[in-house]
């Protein structure tokens, strides 16, 4: 065994981030694991892609040519195309729940919850991961939206603003998935109830027809449903269609922080 | 906290799941710089006594305090001192052992100048230097056990807490497990804390022991000090000790179906 462990530093010595610094360490920390993890994985993310792939290539130019969605000038494939990368980073996040189940039960959990990190900032480490992996998934897909023709702005602010928004909805997705598992507590029920969740909130948001098209009770779901103004914030930023940017990132923020704090408090309950 | 303190003071730990009581109301000391070793079959409440210490439960009832800080109001200032081996085999198997234990240097703060040092250090003192950069699920359990001290050495704790460290491993294994605990003792002077239900063990790996069955702490000594109070012939073992003061048999305890399912998974992942 090697002599330097005795000369080791005591890491209790180290000083303690102060929280805004802490929190942001943690972020990086989870983003640059997930990041590991997705460099050794890349059959997931072709995997992944492929039912965004089905949902642009047949439903979408499928429905391009029959014309029976009315999205005024623009093409029913461009129009699509931020939904289906709603929809990409919705399906990645809501399972993180199951995740964080599979970490209790390999102690993993446990672990981490013993490090010096307040639970909001291990959760909003999290957040962000999913988002890291959300990300990369909006990626393909775009590149997919291009090689099919849509007309994908080439802004790079515009961009920059496509991938916040990925983020804090990928965020808001995961938290909600970890607030989820914090109730159900185990693995086979939460695969359900994502399975039963995923869907409603697919169809009851603006990622395929517009919401003018949406019987009334439907528009009311859509008005609380947080992925609505994620699709319209993508939509506004990719493709330039008119969009309330600063109500849609006001939600977005707002739900995502919101999320957060009730998934940081029932972290306690996963892990007992 | 001065260098004075108890590592670890338990007074009046009261644990209830429900109607169950885990933890009765146990008074215990750890004393800085030594091997304490909590032994008692499975289900005696050694496990919700290391989670109320390590600050994984609340503490309902009495005071817990490690080198004098409460873990109740400061827990991350208590995190901070602590390295923690949970009972299951908890290295992430996507990562390689060095991102493992890189993930723990940079939860725990270590500076970034240091980092890759010191990462590097406690790889090579836990024998894991020629696979370091391998992915650890192609890591044995043993492997995998000496990679969890490391990721709990890395930033250098005050006390380190191992909880069932030799479960499900091979002879072999597990003695390697000990040694390295003993090494690491001798280097640093760190206080270890170690749950196990292998009386044996304990006998030659520890300074002092607390016998834990059914929620108390039934006898507290060094091996020699608790097998000699049964006076004889000096051949009797820990577990005569633990005959001597329960009145019971070294049996396990039902703890219901998740530890089962979870005692199942360790074993699974251990092969």
């Amino acid at each position: 065994m090697s002599s330097r462990l005795a000369a080791l530093r005591p890491g209790w010595a180290d000083p303690l981030l102060a929280t805004p610094r802490l929190v942001l360490s943690r972020v990086s920390t989870m983003c640059l694991v997930e990041l590991q993890k997705i460099r050794r994985d890349r059959t997931e993310l072709f995997t992944r892609a492929v039912q965004p792939s089905l949902w642009l290539v047949v439903f979408g130019t499928t429905f391009t040519k029959l014309q029976t969605i009315p999205t005024g000038d623009v093409p029913y494939l461009d129009f699509l195309a931020p939904g289906v990368i709603a929809q990409s980073s919705l399906m990645i996040s809501i399972f993180y729940g199951i995740q964080i189940i599979w970490d209790r039960d390999a102690g993993i959990l446990a672990k981490l919850m013993v490090t010096p990190t307040p639970r909001a900032a291990l959760v909003t480490g999290k957040a962000f991961a999913a988002g890291i992996r959300a990300l990369v998934q909006a990626l393909v897909v775009i590149v997919l939206a291009l090689l099919l023709g849509v007309a994908v702005t080439g802004n790079p602010l515009r961009l920059l603003g496509v991938a916040v928004v990925v983020v804090l909805g990928a965020a808001f997705f995961c938290c909600l998935s970890i607030v989820i598992a914090g109730l159900v507590l185990s693995r086979d029920r939460m695969m359900g109830i994502g399975q039963a969740i995923m869907m409603p909130l697919f169809f009851a948001s603006n990622a395929l027809y517009p919401v003018a098209l949406m019987p009334g009770w439907l528009q009311a779901i859509n008005h609380v449903n947080p992925l609505s103004y994620q699709v319209e914030a993508l939509r506004g930023l990719l493709i330039g269609t008119p969009a309330r940017l600063g109500l849609d990132f006001a939600v977005l923020v707002g739900s995502a922080a919101v999320s957060v704090a009730v998934a940081a408090s029932l972290l306690g309950r996963i892990a007992k | 906290m001065t260098t004075d303190d108890p590592a670890v003071r338990c007074t009046g730990l009261r644990y209830a799941f429900g109607d169950t009581v885990a933890v009765g109301g146990i008074d215990l000391v750890v004393r800085t710089g030594e091997i304490f070793g909590l032994l008692g079959p499975n289900g005696a409440g050694k496990t919700t006594t290391i989670r109320a210490i390590t600050t994984l439960l609340p503490v309902p009832r009495g005071i817990v305090r490690v080198f004098d800080l409460d873990v109740a109001r400061r827990k991350i200032a208590v995190r901070r001192l602590i390295g923690y081996v949970p009972q299951l085999l908890s290295a992430d198997g996507a990562l390689t052992g060095r991102e493992n234990v890189a993930l723990f240097a940079r939860l725990f703060d270590v500076p970034r100048r240091e980092r890759a040092a010191r990462v590097a250090d406690v790889i090579d003192a836990m024998g894991l230097t020629e696979a370091a950069d391998r992915q650890t699920k192609t890591y044995s359990g043993g492997m995998v056990r000496r990679l969890e001290l490391a990721q709990a050495l890395v930033s250098a704790p005050r006390l380190l807490i191992l909880d069932e460290p030799t479960i499900g491993l091979d002879p072999v294994a597990r003695t390697g497990v000990w040694e390295r605990i003993a090494e690491v003792r001798r280097q640093t002077g760190m206080t270890v804390l170690v749950t196990t239900h292998y009386m044996e063990e304990a006998e030659g790996a520890c300074d002092r022991v607390a016998l834990m069955h059914r929620g108390l702490i039934r006898a507290v000594g060094s091996p020699g000090e608790l097998i000699d109070s049964l006076g004889g012939d000096g051949a009797a073992t820990l577990d005569d000790v633990f005959r001597a003061y329960t009145g019971d048999e070294w049996t396990d305890q039902t703890k219901g179906f998740r530890h089962v399912q979870q005692t199942r998974r360790t074993a699974s992942r251990l092969g």
